[in-house]
């Protein structure tokens, strides 16, 4: 940790030139020994980073799928995926990246990596910048998010009396027990129960004069009531629960419609479920930007000692001072290169001997 | 006659202790174990005080905390003697705390023991207890207003929601209880009047049920009052309807819960007492192991390790006669010279046991 942090110094101290090259560090042998060192450790604290990263990634799509049934879509589960595969893929990274510096300070074992570290760091960088995607997908798919459990919860509302229908039977126990867990009522709020009917007509006795004038008094021929399900009602009200005729306060004895708090939740579902999910993805955001953090610099060691090493190769005194660097050109420059190869494969119809012919050229140009 | 004799050369003897410093550390993580246990089982407990009127089952978490911390204490010591032990300068400093250790050792385990009993056994008790409680948590739902029993409501309501289960020992019980406070009720609508006139108390008794005992899986909305008027509700039978309302009483969820918590610990708890068992044991072979090989002139040499140098009655007749002659001793004897004359008779003959090496206690 300390050759690390020498080592950065040291970068500061040092002059950055603008071209050709990018960050250059002065490595003596004994910085490069300690770095190697530090590095092989911090690649292991990576690792297990790593399996962090897709332990957390599980857990969140379980969550998610535990309330499956009061979700439209399954948009949002592009978060959790994403951060399994950048956990397992941080794993094989870490791992090299072990490897390449164990033998990094042995001149007879380093140059078998020289063709695999290309496209190591063009693989290790896409991966690292995926983990820091996912942490902005997590707040940016917050409105997908709502807009699918507005549209599950609307539904799960609507089927809640369909208990004799295949496929919809489980819907009042799993509304029910959501209301109940997440102490909220309805979509935005309680009167959404007002709109639906959620008592099924098997249970309605249509010789009756009420049911008659309820089902009467709307188009569809819906029964209506100004009345919620039992699980809207809340443990700490003082008084029994009123779940009927919760609009006509002459129907209770001392109780005010306007005033009363306690009785029911007066949170709506869908912000209870926002609220809980996205405290769930801030806390793992959170984690996996310190992960993303250790990764970054994990592969911004490991460059500088490819590159420090790699001056060193083929020389006899091997203890001399040679300079590590980030990047050889500047960064639009290097992009390109990299981008050249996959440009390439895409545009194989289009490409002819041109780019063949150039392609030749780059490979001499490449350290 | 010793009781299960064992040659032990100087290999088998090293090897006996560097096996018993591992078992002995294995023993310290199972003390851990059961303190943990302890701790777990005392939370849950506590987590449901108001329900239940006295703390007798304490009981149980209370030693399986005070066994798991001496344990600890107790394995500790071992795994230093193991270490002293193939060290022949400082093994005899432990000599005279081995005896006392062994008796420590062999109380921790009757004391496990006794705690896998008393679990089956204040089954009980523990119904006893939250008969009470809950009776009494009915009966004072109503007293939102009253401090010291605002939060019962709640308490219980949550109780039914997470166990799912309703009342005492069923339903029922809420039709014997006024559960509706005076607050909220109407005394000048014409049901109340009639309702409070027909019981001797005055007690606005109704067939109805709070709202947390309606069970979710019912298919249809819950009926929660004129639970025994089949005209009341529409395509409703009281008899036959099982799927409204929780079956089961809070009382038996309660203790099934518990009773499954205990029992789940029982064969951990068992398992624990074997490896104290094993400990206690092989300590007991490489002490008189060790303490034979002391006595050998060439202390390389092979010598035996007993658990009893005698048999077991004998050892116990001799343990009984040592513990009466202390006792006759610590007396203050005011009828004079014959008593005085056992005394010593008894005080010589214990000496003389005394004399030739009894490690055994």
């Amino acid at each position: 940790m300390l050759a690390l942090a020498d080592f950065f110094v040291a970068i500061i101290e040092t002059e950055i030139s603008i071209a050709p090259r990018h960050l250059v560090a002065l490595l003596p042998l004994f910085p490069r020994v300690k770095l190697a060192q530090g590095l092989w450790l911090l690649s292991w604290c990576a690792t297990v980073a790593g399996a962090t990263t897709f332990t957390l990634g599980c857990l969140l799509k379980t969550e998610l799928r535990r309330r499956a049934e009061v979700m439209d879509n399954t948009d949002i589960h592009v978060v959790p995926n994403t951060l399994m595969i950048v956990g397992l893929a941080s794993l094989g990274i870490n791992y090299f990246a072990s490897k390449i510096c164990q033998d990094a300070l042995d001149a007879g074992r380093f140059p078998r990596w020289k063709n695999f570290l290309k496209p190591y760091f063009a693989v290790s960088c896409f991966f690292t910048v995926l983990m820091l995607l996912s942490v902005i997908m997590s707040y940016a798919m917050k409105g997908s998010l709502e807009s699918s459990l507005k549209a599950g919860l609307r539904n799960g509302i609507r089927f809640y009396k369909d208990t004799d229908t295949p496929g919809r039977c489980f819907q009042k126990q799993n509304i029910d027990r959501l209301q109940m867990e997440f102490e909220c009522c309805g979509n935005n709020d309680f009167r959404d129960w007002f709109e639906v009917q959620w008592i099924s007509n098997r249970y309605l006795d249509f010789g009756s004069k009420e049911v008659k004038d309820r089902v009467k008094s709307n188009v569809d021929g819906r029964y209506l009531v100004d009345g919620v399900p039992f699980s809207c009602c809340n443990p700490r009200s003082p008084r029994p629960c009123i779940q009927y005729h919760l609009t006509n306060n002459s129907a209770h004895y001392n109780y005010d419609y306007l005033t009363e708090e306690l009785n029911i939740y007066l949170r709506g579902c869908r912000e209870a479920l926002v609220h809980y999910y996205m405290g769930l993805m801030n806390t793992i955001g959170a984690g996996v930007l310190s992960i993303f953090i250790l990764q970054g610099s994990v592969l911004v060691s490991l460059r500088f000692l490819q590159t420090a090493m790699e001056a060193v190769a083929g020389k006899e005194n091997t203890e001399i001072e040679t300079e590590g660097y980030l990047l050889e050109k500047g960064v639009k420059d290097t992009i390109m290169e990299y981008l050249d190869p996959v440009l390439k494969f895409f545009l194989l119809k289009n490409g002819g001997k041109v780019e063949e012919g150039a392609a030749a050229d780059k490979p001499a140009a490449v350290p | 006659m010793v009781l299960l004799k064992m040659k032990f050369n100087q290999q088998r003897r090293v090897r006996l202790a560097q096996g018993l410093w591992l078992l002995s550390w294995l023993a310290v993580m199972c003390g851990a174990f059961i303190f943990c246990l302890g701790v777990y089982l005392k939370t849950e407990l506590l987590r449901r005080d108001e329900v239940m009127e006295n703390t007798e089952i304490h009981v149980v978490p209370n030693i399986l905390m005070m066994v798991g911390l001496a344990s600890i204490g107790t394995n500790w010591v071992a795994t230093r003697v193991c270490q002293d032990s193939l060290d022949a300068s400082r093994f005899p400093r432990w000599k005279v705390l081995l005896l006392a250790w062994f008796v420590v050792a062999a109380l921790l385990c009757c004391l496990l023991l006794a705690v896998v009993v008393l679990s089956y056994a204040l089954q009980g008790r523990l119904e006893e207890s939250l008969k009470v409680g809950l009776r009494n948590g009915i009966r004072f739902y109503k007293d939102t207003d009253v401090p010291g029993r605002c939060f019962q409501k709640e308490t219980f309501d949550r109780l039914q929601m997470e166990f799912r289960c309703c009342g005492n020992n069923n339903f029922k019980d809420w039709f014997e209880v006024q559960w509706v406070s005076g607050r909220f009720l109407d005394y000048t609508a014409q049901e109340v009047k009639d309702r409070i006139r027909s019981n001797v108390d005055g007690r606005y008794l109704l067939d109805g049920v709070p709202f947390s005992c309606c069970n979710p899986a019912s298919p249809r909305p819950c009926l929660q009052y004129h639970l025994t008027d089949n005209r009341a509700h529409f395509n409703y039978d009281y008899l036959s309807e099982d799927l409204n309302l929780y079956s089961r009483g809070c009382r038996q969820a309660l203790t099934d819960y518990y009773m499954g918590l205990m029992n789940s610990t029982g064969p951990g708890v068992l398992s624990v007492i074997l490896i104290q068992v094993s400990v206690i044991l092989s300590l007991r072979y490489l002490q008189t192991a060790v303490e034979g090989a002391m006595a050998l002139e060439n202390p390389e040499g092979d010598s035996e390790g007993y658990i009893l140098e005698k048999g077991v009655k004998e050892t116990f007749e001799e343990v009984k006669v040592k513990v009466l002659t202390m006792i006759k001793l610590a007396q203050v004897d005011p009828e004079g010279v014959p008593d005085e004359a056992e005394a010593e008779k008894a005080a010589d003959t214990a000496t003389e046991k005394a004399a030739s090496p009894t490690p055994a206690s």
